[in-house]
């Protein structure tokens, strides 16, 4: 078990700091005054009833002691949290901006070149990047555990953060502000790519799901992008419930709508929910799929048809 | 201490009259006291029974038990329950009634009648809460914009009780400070009083101050809801930060106003089982008064990754390390009182000592969370959740057990079990480290909170508090049990099985109807413990 997840940012260490001295210090004052108590209590339990005790009400040397000490440690650690913090609110002017929209239960990246993906964010290693922050609909807020960030989004205005990256690697990225049902299925990856890997995925040759891939066969193609789009997070292909249906076995499926109407899941079906989710909900289900227009294109949306076709 | 009256009188307890009419239009603090604690206490079983459900929905990390809509549900409930009905009106309002007028040597409250009108309040809070459960919220105890302003959920009726509940709260604070303004027996000077009446004359003054800004937040969100008016929605030139400014605006004295009266109670019992003064009894009596002055000014600590600015989050940082201060002078006076004393580990003094130790935890792991950079990334985890549970439970909760244990033989004149009521506190207190310990490594780690399902890597850590909440569960039952057998097979209590030296146990238990035969005359202070020196005034 690790105590904390590996600092895989140039702020992460720093943080760390903060929380290590905290530690330390909270250690030591946890373990005073519980052997103090412990040792009180023990070596002066009640042996008799008529025992004596002394008159004692308090003594000022002891409350200015206790008093100042803990009021200088506390400013101590008061500074050295806002100097950290200060290098987390300011952004180097080299940083490369990237918007992130967060919206019932995505995460949408945008890149300064035009590309766009869902729940995984590209970034280069040892490269600033400030990430420039939005909601659609509710309260949500970008954490990244290993690189110790977190701030919220808000509709209707823009909030910012950023980091360095310093480890090559995949990390999560979870939603921390109570956003509705699929809060906690509202996750995503970063993905920390070295400078020649970051070259080629920014040429295109993506590996991301949504770069020209048009040489894979459809099913294919819709298996990535049934993960890179983020359909993973409320649709399995195992056949449990998650948020959503399964896609094991929905191809053709025939079945009864909330309003009482039947539908039989066929190609118009399957788009109609992708496009506009909210229209025709199966029974059993709630209303809660953002829909993907403008986000899936009709290739891929084929291909994941195909895909689902391949579910059985 | 005090030359207390011998009755000559017959002697009627207060507890004598019967039926139900008796009790709801009873103008007896002790009564209304009572009135209180069963109410509390069946929010704090039912959101502790909401608790068990969600801890058993995480046992494992997908959602098996129950579904996430279910389970937000069920986290909204028990936040709300526990927060509105339990903890704030709890020791407050319960032990507040029954003991203010006893330890200040007057015959009831100063306003009687408004002190029934306010439970009668609370009640109708609860009834429209409860007809809420049928179409529950799903917005968490903190209700924020813009969510709560478009789930699908009811979320107009649990607010509305919860704003009605609030006027009872406001109302029971003026009463209890003009009280000790106003009703304090002859020579029952301030610095007389003992420190559970410093406490609650804090709290009053936070209940009066903050309560109105949480009510008027909540008309805004049913506005919202109900009327479309665009207070916090960034649509119609609202802003939903806003909403949270106000909230915390209440609900951060709130959480002074649920810990602030256990302080006091822990101020009570530690002198008593120790047979020693309370040492540094300005100190104590005077941090409670800080902390609630400095409380008005930490509120955006809750928010320092919710867009604030810089500047505001480093004031806000700075005030909240100031309140650490007085908490921690209080820490230091406590553990002080018990050196070179008389101790007895009494159900209600192992409750304070657990105090102790668990607030302990919660203080300092609310450094953490007040410390800016390390805020950022603990912020909504897990670790939030654990330190929060500590002050609450680890020091509220504790303090209300205690206080149970502690009154119990004066409210009632009956007395429980011990043996068992120390075999319930063993198992609380491993119950309740087992359960919520894990959850700061969970927090560090950068578990979320309020997520219904969970990462796999999280599992064992969540299992473990899953476990942990079957030991508390278990503890909190068999000392239920305990008490509620106490009421009918205990033994008779006497007047004053501890030697307490304060003013409610040198009358009968349970005391008469308007308490005291003839109103004492005090003369020294409660805490005079000990053999004193000739100086010693």
């Amino acid at each position: 078990m690790t105590w904390i997840p590996e600092a895989a940012s140039n702020l992460a260490s720093k943080v760390d700091g903060v929380l290590l001295v905290i530690t330390l210090i909270s250690i030591f004052f946890f373990v005073l005054i519980t052997a103090v108590l412990i040792y009180f209590a023990v070596k002066y339990r009640r042996k008799s009833e008529d025992e004596e005790t002394p008159y004692i009400t308090g003594s000022e040397p002891l409350e200015i002691i206790w008093t100042v000490i803990p009021s200088i440690l506390l400013i101590l650690l008061f500074v050295h949290a806002y100097v950290v913090y200060k290098d987390m609110r300011t952004p180097p002017k080299d940083a490369v901006d990237i918007t992130v929209t967060g919206k019932q239960w995505l995460w949408t990246f945008e890149y300064y070149n035009g590309k766009k993906t869902l729940n995984e964010l590209y970034v280069q290693q040892n490269r600033p990047v400030r990430m420039v922050m939005r909601a659609d609909d509710v309260l949500h807020s970008f954490f990244v555990p290993a690189f110790r960030v977190k701030q919220d989004l808000i509709p209707g205005r823009y909030t910012q953060l950023w980091f360095t990256p310093t480890k090559i690697g995949t990390f999560d990225i979870f939603c921390a502000e109570y956003c509705g049902t699929g809060h906690s299925a509202m996750l995503g990856r970063v993905i920390v790519l070295s400078p020649e890997a970051y070259d080629i995925w920014e040429k295109g040759v993506g590996t991301d799901g949504g770069g020209a891939v048009a040489s894979l066969p459809p099913a294919e193609l819709g298996e990535k992008v049934y993960k890179g789009k983020g359909c993973n997070a409320c649709h399995s292909v195992d056949g449990s419930v998650v948020l959503g249906p399964s896609f094991k076995g929905l191809y053709g499926r025939e079945g009864v709508l909330e309003d009482g109407s039947s539908y039989t899941a066929d190609e118009n079906y399957i788009m109609k929910s992708i496009l506009e989710p909210q229209e025709e909900v199966v029974k059993g289900f709630q209303p809660v799929m953002p829909s993907f227009k403008g986000i899936l294109s009709d290739d891929e949306i084929t291909a994941l048809i195909a895909y689902m076709k391949t579910l059985k | 201490m005090a030359n207390h009256a011998v009755a000559t009188n017959v002697y009627v307890p207060f507890l004598e009259k019967k039926g139900i009419l008796s009790w709801l239009y009873t103008t007896d603090h002790k009564r209304i006291g009572i009135l209180y604690l069963i109410s509390v206490s069946f929010f704090f079983l039912i959101a502790g029974i909401i608790a068990l459900l969600m801890r058993i929905e995480l046992l494992t990390p997908v959602s098996d038990f129950v579904s996430p809509h279910t389970y937000n549900v069920l986290f909204t409930l028990h936040g709300s329950l526990m927060v509105f009905f339990f903890i704030i009106p709890g020791l407050a309002a319960s032990f507040g009634n029954f003991l203010i007028p006893l330890m200040i040597g007057a015959r009831d409250v100063a306003f009687p009648k408004l002190n029934l009108g306010s439970y009668w309040i609370y009640l109708l809070g609860t009834v429209i809460v409860l007809i809420a459960l049928f179409q529950p919220a799903d917005t968490g105890w903190t209700f924020y914009t813009p969510y709560s302003a478009t789930t699908d959920t009811d979320v107009i009726l649990i607010t509305l009780g919860v704003f009605v509940l609030g006027f009872s709260s406001i109302l029971t604070g003026l009463n209890f400070i003009v009280t000790i303004h106003k009703m304090r027996a002859p020579g029952m000077t301030w610095h007389r009083l003992p420190l559970f009446i410093w406490a609650s004359y804090a709290t009053a003054v936070l209940q009066l101050l903050a309560t109105p800004v949480v009510g008027i937040t909540l008309l805004l969100l049913i506005a919202e809801r109900s009327l479309g008016v665009g207070f916090f929605d960034p649509a119609k030139g609202g802003d939903p930060v806003l909403f949270q400014n106000f909230f915390w605006f209440y609900s951060h004295p709130a959480v002074y106003i649920m810990i602030i009266p256990a302080m006091g109670v822990i101020s009570e019992i530690i002198p008593v089982f120790s047979r020693k003064p309370i040492f540094g009894y300005k100190a104590i009596a005077y941090s409670s008064l800080g902390i609630a002055f400095i409380s008005f000014f930490v509120w955006a600590h809750h928010m320092f990754t919710a867009g604030i600015s810089e500047v505001a989050a480093t004031i806000f940082s700075f005030l909240t390390f100031l309140v650490a201060i007085p908490t921690a002078i209080k820490v230091f006076n406590w553990t002080a009182t018990l050196y070179k004393g008389s101790i007895e580990l009494h159900s209600a003094m192992l409750y304070a000592l657990g105090f102790i130790f668990l607030f302990t935890i919660g203080g300092l792991t609310g450094v953490f969370l007040g410390a800016l950079a390390a805020d950022i990334h603990l912020h909504d985890t897990y670790f939030v959740v654990a330190h929060m549970h500590y002050v609450m439970i680890g020091g509220t909760v504790m303090g209300f057990f205690g206080a149970l244990h502690f009154w119990y033989p004066k409210w009632f004149g009956k007395m429980f079990n011990e043996a068992v009521a120390k075999l319930a506190w063993f198992l609380v207190f491993v119950g309740f480290n087992v359960t919520f310990f894990p959850q700061f490594f969970l927090g560090v780690q950068g578990m979320p909170r309020r997520y219904a399902t969970y990462p796999e890597e999280f599992e064992s850590l969540m299992s473990l508090s899953t476990y942990g909440s079957w030991i508390l569960g278990l503890g909190v039952l068999i000392m239920t049990v305990n008490l509620i057998n106490g009421l009918f097979n205990g033994e008779k209590a006497p007047q004053n099985p501890y030697g307490s030296l304060s003013l409610e146990w040198q009358i009968p238990s349970p005391p008469p109807h308007e308490n005291f035969e003839e109103i004492p005359h005090v003369t020294d202070w409660p805490y005079g413990y000990g053999k004193k020196k000739e100086v010693d005034a």
